[in-house]
């Protein structure tokens, strides 16, 4: 897993909830304050920065829980970054 | 201009129910997408064609979101072909039901529900989509005040479980049960609500809304620290801000004037800060930037 996908992923997270303390395993859903019109903006956020379109199977929320899930994911979506 | 004839308006021989959407804004769009995906056939109408290939995408990438946003799994084409856009709210001059979304100023309310009664035939029930203009003013500039009811959607639309129903001073009770039904089919429970300015839901929030919008403007708290108390001490899923930036500040700023204006009361003076922002184009989720920054879109 690309250590710098999961660092842009942490930076974007982070800059939103720049109240938090979030780590790569962190479950951002469980802190009680993200709600799921953020996980669209995460959605776009991948999308953008690595270039990858998620097909809509892997749209669930258990794919964008921690920055750990959505580095798998983009590293599923784009083999040739591994 | 899309004219929809009798033959498009039949599925499987029997005659759907085609529903006009006037105002392809932020409501308008989720009622068009709540509407396709409860199998409605929707004639789409904005003003110029950019707002509407805008819309189109919107409902595409939202109805492609729907599971993530705890909805149902759909597909974005099919829920996408259900719904004709067309430039001019004289396209949906044969719809059976029209619901209008326009902005929460009234001299557009005005224009469109004129052009609206000229076109449409004399069973159409319009539906006003406010959350803050009375129905009986609404009813009262066109020629059929019986057919004319008050619908206060909750943003996301289609997220929303629940909506207020309001019938204007005239509204007649077979008009009421039928959109009631029509809002039944897209998963909607109608809370029933007197006509009065900004009904129950604004009444009360746009007030939040705006001696939150205070408290920033003043210095006395940050965005941030208002919507925490909410939050956090009140068990809020989103505090006022939050809640402002996904309506639209300037839609806030709108509604809290509409409250000013009609009940000349000072308690609904509007903030300027709610002012600025909007003349600075800071409309919240939406433009990208309100008391929050969002990805842009």
């Amino acid at each position: 897993m690309s250590a710098n996908t999961k660092e842009q992923i942490l930076d974007f997270v982070r800059a939103r909830y720049p109240q938090a303390e979030i780590d790569e395993t962190q479950d951002i859903f469980a802190l009680g304050f993200v709600n799921s019109l953020f996980a669209m903006e995460l959605v776009m956020f991948i999308e953008k920065t690595f270039e990858v379109t998620i097909p809509n199977d892997e749209l669930k929320i258990d794919n964008f829980r921690s920055a750990n899930t959505m580095a798998e994911l983009v590293d599923r979506l784009s083999p040739a970054r591994v | 201009m899309s004219a929809i004839s009798q033959q498009d308006n039949q599925r499987n021989g029997e005659v759907m129910t085609v529903i006009g959407v006037v105002g392809a804004g932020v409501m308008g769009v989720g009622v068009a997408q709540n509407l396709a995906q409860t199998g409605h056939d929707v004639v789409l109408v904005d003003k110029d064609e950019e707002i509407l290939a805008a819309a189109r995408a919107t409902i595409w990438r939202n109805a492609r979101m729907s599971r993530l946003m705890g909805g149902p799994a759909l597909d974005p084409d099919d829920v996408l072909s259900r719904i004709t856009t067309a430039v001019g709210a004289d396209a949906v001059a044969k719809a059976d039901v029209v619901i209008e979304n326009v902005t929460e100023n009234w001299d557009v309310k005005r224009s469109v529900y004129e052009t609206m009664d000229a076109v449409c035939g004399p069973d159409t029930i319009f539906v006003v989509n406010t959350s803050a203009i009375p129905i009986t003013k609404v009813a009262a500039v066109t020629g059929r005040p019986d057919k004319v009811v008050g619908v206060h959607f909750m943003n996301p639309v289609p997220a929303k479980p629940a909506c207020e129903l309001i019938p204007g001073f005239h509204t007649t009770t077979e008009t009421v049960e039928r959109v009631r039904d029509l809002l039944s089919a897209m998963g909607k429970k109608a809370i029933d609500v007197k006509d009065a300015c900004g009904f129950v839901s604004n009444r009360v929030l746009m007030l939040t809304v705006n001696e939150a919008a205070f408290l920033v403007h003043e210095g006395v708290a940050s965005a941030e620290s208002v919507d925490e108390v909410f939050r956090s001490c009140f068990g809020h899923p989103m505090g006022p801000l939050e809640t402002a930036d996904l309506i639209g500040v300037d839609t806030i700023l709108y509604s809290v004037e509409v409250l000013y204006e009609h009940y000349a009361d000072s308690k609904y003076r509007p903030c300027p800060l709610l002012k600025q922002m909007t003349d600075a184009g800071l409309h919240g989720r939406k433009s990208g930037r309100g008391f929050y920054t969002y990805d842009a879109k």
